[in-house]
């Protein structure tokens, strides 16, 4: 139970050292960095609990999905102009330092949880909290998501549809003076408009009035 | 204190959640910073879940994770595109600049 003790605390206490970063750092980029590495500490301490899926699937969906979009949107948006214009000038090298230890962080953490369930899984004494011993977490959650809960869980396939249909939606914008391919217009052209039959008279040629 | 129950997790949960609220109130900054609170807030709740299910014993609280989860996604996503697109209109997304709705 000690092991137990001394991982929830560390990685807790990271997870909620670095949501306050999160609110009070002055750079954006700076921010999303530390919402990642709480996104990571937490999803460790799911893994170490034992819910070892939903852990993998925070590191993918938010690490991987949702904080990258936040970033892209952050460069794009260039709203860390307080910091003036930091990816343009030679204070770009002020994230390097953060980025790093930041990267540190999350490479131990990863190593520590995924290593230790791997390799030595009785380290933290949890068993006797999960919920089984002999069926994985993964074949667990698949038997009651697809049999209970399967209309909720295409319910939520039309979420992320409508979400996606609505951020294209959103974002999309017709430009004027770009050449584009008009499929209609190219189909229904007709050959009254495409070719013109010229009576030619022998020895006078054809003469194009324009 | 060292051996870790339920009401460690719900703790730190109930932190996390807090911490996302102070972060919608106190920024000035941009908006960017109220979605990544919101953010946690939802990471939160989420603990909270998937600590009730491991120690009741209920796989139900790890669905509900997942689906979460997946709002919190279309979430950002739509919240996302639509910062993008006042940034495009109005030139900037500062919270104490955007008041066309006069609130």
């Amino acid at each position: 139970m000690i092991s137990h003790a001394i991982f929830f605390y560390i990685f807790s206490i990271i997870a909620v050292v670095s949501a306050i970063m999160v609110t009070v750092s002055k750079n954006t980029v700076h921010s999303v960095f530390f919402l990642i590495l709480d996104f990571i500490s937490i999803s460790c301490l799911f893994i170490m609990i034992g819910a070892e899926f939903l852990g993998m699937i925070m590191l993918i969906v938010y690490v991987g999905a949702v904080a990258v979009l936040f970033l892209f949107v952050v460069m794009m948006l260039n709203v860390a102009q307080q910091k003036n214009q930091w990816f343009l000038s030679e204070e770009s090298s002020g994230h390097i330092p953060i980025g790093l230890i930041i990267s540190t962080i999350i490479f131990f953490e990863l190593i520590i949880v995924i290593g230790g369930w791997k390799y030595k899984p009785d380290l933290l004494d949890i068993n006797n909290i999960s919920l089984s011993n002999d069926v994985s977490n993964t074949h667990l959650l698949g038997s009651v998501l697809y049999t209970d809960y399967i209309h909720i869980f295409q319910l939520s396939g039309m979420v992320l549809l409508v979400a996606m249909v609505g951020a294209i939606v959103l974002t999309f914008r017709q430009r004027s003076g770009v050449k584009k391919q008009s499929y209609i217009q190219q189909i229904s052209r007709e050959r009254s408009e495409g070719v013109e039959v010229v009576e030619v008279k022998s020895g006078e040629g054809v003469k194009i009035n324009d | 204190m060292i051996d870790i129950g339920l009401g460690h997790y719900l703790t730190l949960g109930a932190v996390i959640f807090t911490i996302g609220v102070i972060g919608i109130f106190l920024n000035r900054k941009n908006i960017i910073v109220i979605l990544m609170s919101i953010e946690l807030i939802l990471l939160a709740v989420n603990i909270n879940l998937v600590s009730f299910s491991i120690y009741l014993n209920d796989i139900s609280g790890q669905v509900f994770t997942l689906f979460i989860l997946t709002v919190a996604a279309a979430e950002a996503a739509i919240g996302l595109a639509i910062i993008v697109v006042y940034y495009r209109n109005s030139g900037t997304i500062r919270v104490e600049e955007i008041d066309k709705l006069k609130g």
